[in-house]
């Protein structure tokens, strides 16, 4: 017998005679506590995120390049890994074109084997894209997929993330329903919640412990 | 203040270990200053108290509605996973598990496993196993990472290295590493970062533990706060998840409620930094992931605690440590006390049905069943009901059929017999009070030593009178007795 058919034939031999509990989920549960009003959303998302150092940025389609800019500037930072060739890619690389900002725009365009050394210890910053967020826990949602691989979002110090506003949810349960996640999920899906921490050591907080030491958010109020 | 508790009875490795705990200082503060941290940070984060109950009351729903059809669900599990490109594997006992882990690297000719936190590699030992053939298998959470680098095993299920303070730290990172001594933690951190990294970068394997298995896609979910757990996941070409049977549950939606109450039960955070929903291997259009993720399902006594349907209710557990934080056994004693992988009220019901309850006898009598520990459990789990049956299982005729493995292991005849004296004495009116007349009488008689009562509490004197004469005399004096 194998150990498979051992241990379902335990549970099952365990269950013999009973009848399955009903499903009583209670949806209720999961999102009453956490409706916010549509304006208060964007208020709700910060102040869970910047309680964990998370830096928050409230700005517009047309002048967030410009805002990247600056936030390398003052982190002495050379080079930000990007889509490049897509969206957001395009008007930042168009907006350092036309500033001649001597920032080096790293693709993220081999497997991660061809670059691994490089991308652990030389690159600065990253900037992804989100699926959108969640006001309740103040979290970002990424599907990280070929063009913004999984780790963009952890290996760089500094991970700055664009959020429209129009795609922060409620709480996680109206954001599954919405998009209808049950019916099938990405390789990999991500909640990030702030800066990478830990207190595992007197239990007093540390930031940056394995991944990004700081996450800045740039909500673009018109999108 | 520092008037040392007298010694117990110390034939017992947890009596013993439990003396020695009490009496360190240093320890008794760690543990202190983080318990009365933690609760109060749980307290805050579920400062409603009907949401917490309704949630509580909807985590215990949902667990025990994938308790009641674990084998489908697993099943069901295994399908998805399949269809996804993750291999699924079983394990009944902890070699199994072992063998399989091993068997995966060694298909890679691996050399270097790191690894997230999980308690499921904990019961595995699979550090020590992976050693013994040559494999390193590093820590990568800071806690645990601590905790190996000093040779010790992690003192609670959440935060392992709890029992240390940044000095104790500071030292073992300057006689290992040669790190110079600092009092700073950032910088002490800063040390594990930068080590750590470059285990990421070079390991050929990576291995994690699983918060909760989902059925109804094939998602295996993480929470952490220090991205360990997704570089371990992410990085290495190999990904192996380890977990029990029991962390399935039926639906993606399901786990809104479980992680909720998880993260703000553990730590008082509404989240955790990372949750991370795996659902298969790099696809051939993608630039980053393990090409193989594998899962090893392991019973390792689960099913025991899963047959009969009381104890089932242990398996209920998302193991946020709650229990534990709010206990006060545990918060004297430490973790490192109870001598296994689950300390504190939740170690104390699942230890038995996985080494044996004649292992741990003592660890259902280490608690005052002030009911602390099921007051506070997430997912409802009744651990003070729970901690009497095992009591009860512990005192067992071995000559019965036991329920538990290894139950019976405090059986005595003597104390048997005192029982049915006792029970003899207060079911017979004429013997109990012949009793009375004679304790009184004889008092000076009684014993001055009553097992292990007396080395820590003067022997009890029986009074001069009764309670049941002194009443008699009031009423004699006070308007006689009543017809």
């Amino acid at each position: 017998m194998s150990a498979r058919a051992n241990i379902l034939g335990k549970l099952r031999n365990s269950l013999d005679g009973t009848t399955p509990r009903p499903d009583e989920f209670d949806e209720r549960l999961v999102t009453e506590p956490w409706r916010y009003d549509p304006q208060d959303r964007i208020a709700r998302l910060r102040s869970l995120m910047e309680a964990v150092h998370t830096e928050v940025r409230q700005c517009s389609s047309d002048n967030w390049p410009g805002l990247v800019a600056g936030l390398l500037a003052k982190r002495n930072l050379t080079n930000l890994l990007c889509v490049l060739g897509k969206e957001h890619g395009r008007e930042l690389q168009a907006h350092f074109d036309a500033t001649k900002r001597s920032v080096r725009l790293l693709a993220y365009d081999r497997p991660v084997e061809a670059w691994k050394e490089e991308l652990f210890w030389n690159v600065g910053a990253s900037l992804t894209g989100t699926l959108g967020a969640i006001a309740a826990t103040g979290s970002l949602v990424l599907w990280p997929d070929r063009h913004e691989p999984r780790l963009m979002s952890l290996v760089p110090p500094v991970h700055i993330a664009l959020l429209k506003a129009s795609e922060i949810h409620d709480n996680l349960y109206d954001m599954m329903m919405a998009q209808d996640w049950a019916a099938g999920l990405p390789t990999n899906v991500l909640l990030v919640s702030g800066p990478s921490k830990t207190a595992d050591i007197e239990q007093v907080l540390a930031y940056g412990a394995h991944g990004p030491r700081e996450l800045i958010v740039l909500i673009l109020e018109d999108a | 203040m520092s008037q040392r508790i007298p010694a117990t009875e110390l034939s017992s490795g947890f009596r013993s270990r439990a003396e020695a705990a009490l009496a360190d200082r240093q320890l008794r503060n760690n543990f202190r200053t983080a318990m009365d941290s933690l609760m109060h940070k749980r307290a805050k984060a579920f400062s409603d108290a009907d949401e917490r109950e309704g949630l509580r009351e909807l985590g215990n729903r949902i667990k025990a509605g994938a308790l009641s059809r674990l084998p489908d669900l697993l099943e069901q599990l295994e399908q998805k996973l399949t269809e996804n490109g993750v291999k699924v594997h079983w394990a009944e006992t902890l070699e199994e598990a072992n063998t399989l882990v091993h068997g995966i690297i060694e298909a890679r000719k691996g050399r270097q496993v790191v690894k997230g936190k999980s308690m499921v590699s904990e019961e595995m030992e699979m550090n020590d196993y992976l050693a013994e053939l040559g494999i390193e298998c590093l820590e990568s959470d800071m806690g645990e990472y601590i905790v190996q680098l000093d040779g010790e095993k992690p003192s609670h299920i959440i935060m392992p290295a709890i029992h240390k303070n940044a000095r104790q730290v500071s030292k073992l990172f300057h006689d290992k590493l040669g790190e110079p001594e600092t009092d700073d933690i950032d910088h002490l951190i800063q040390i594990g970062r930068r080590t750590l990294r470059q285990k990421f970068m070079e390991a050929d394997v990576g291995v994690s533990g699983v918060n909760f298995a989902i059925a109804e896609t094939g998602t295996l979910l993480l929470v952490e706060n220090e991205g360990n757990g997704r570089m371990s996941t992410t990085v290495p070409p190999v990904h192996i998840a380890v977990t029990g049977i029991e962390k399935v549950v039926a639906n993606l939606r399901d786990v809104v409620p479980l992680v909720s109450l998880l993260t703000r039960s553990a730590l008082g955070q509404p989240i955790t930094t990372y949750v991370n929903l795996i659902s298969g291997p790099r696809k051939p259009d993608e630039l980053d992931g393990p090409e193989e993720v594998h899962l090893v399902l392991l019973d390792n006594g689960r099913s025991g605690a899963f047959a009969d349907a009381q104890m089932r209710q242990t398996l209920n557990c998302i193991r946020c440590g709650a229990c534990m934080n709010h206990c006060p056994v545990y918060t004297r004693v430490g973790g490192h006390t109870y001598g296994e992988v689950y300390p504190g009220p939740i170690g104390k019901i699942i230890t038995p049905h996985m080494v044996g309850l004649d292992r741990v006898p003592d660890h259902p009598s280490a608690s005052s069943l002030c009911g602390a520990c099921g007051d506070v459990c997430p997912v409802k789990i009744p651990i003070p009901e729970l901690l009497q049956r095992l009591r009860q299982e512990n005192v067992k005729n071995p000559a019965e059929p036991q329920l538990v493995k290894g139950g019976g292991a405090k059986f005595s005849r003597t104390e048997r017999s005192i029982w049915r004296g006792w029970r003899m004495l207060n079911t017979r009116p004429a013997l109990y009070r012949s009793f009375l007349w004679a304790a009184t009488r004889f008092r000076a008689l009684a014993p001055k030593k009553a097992g292990p009562w007396t080395d820590n509490h003067s022997a009890p004197v029986p009074a001069r009178q009764s309670l049941h004469d002194l009443a008699a005399q009031h009423l004699d004096q006070n308007g006689g007795r009543p017809s």
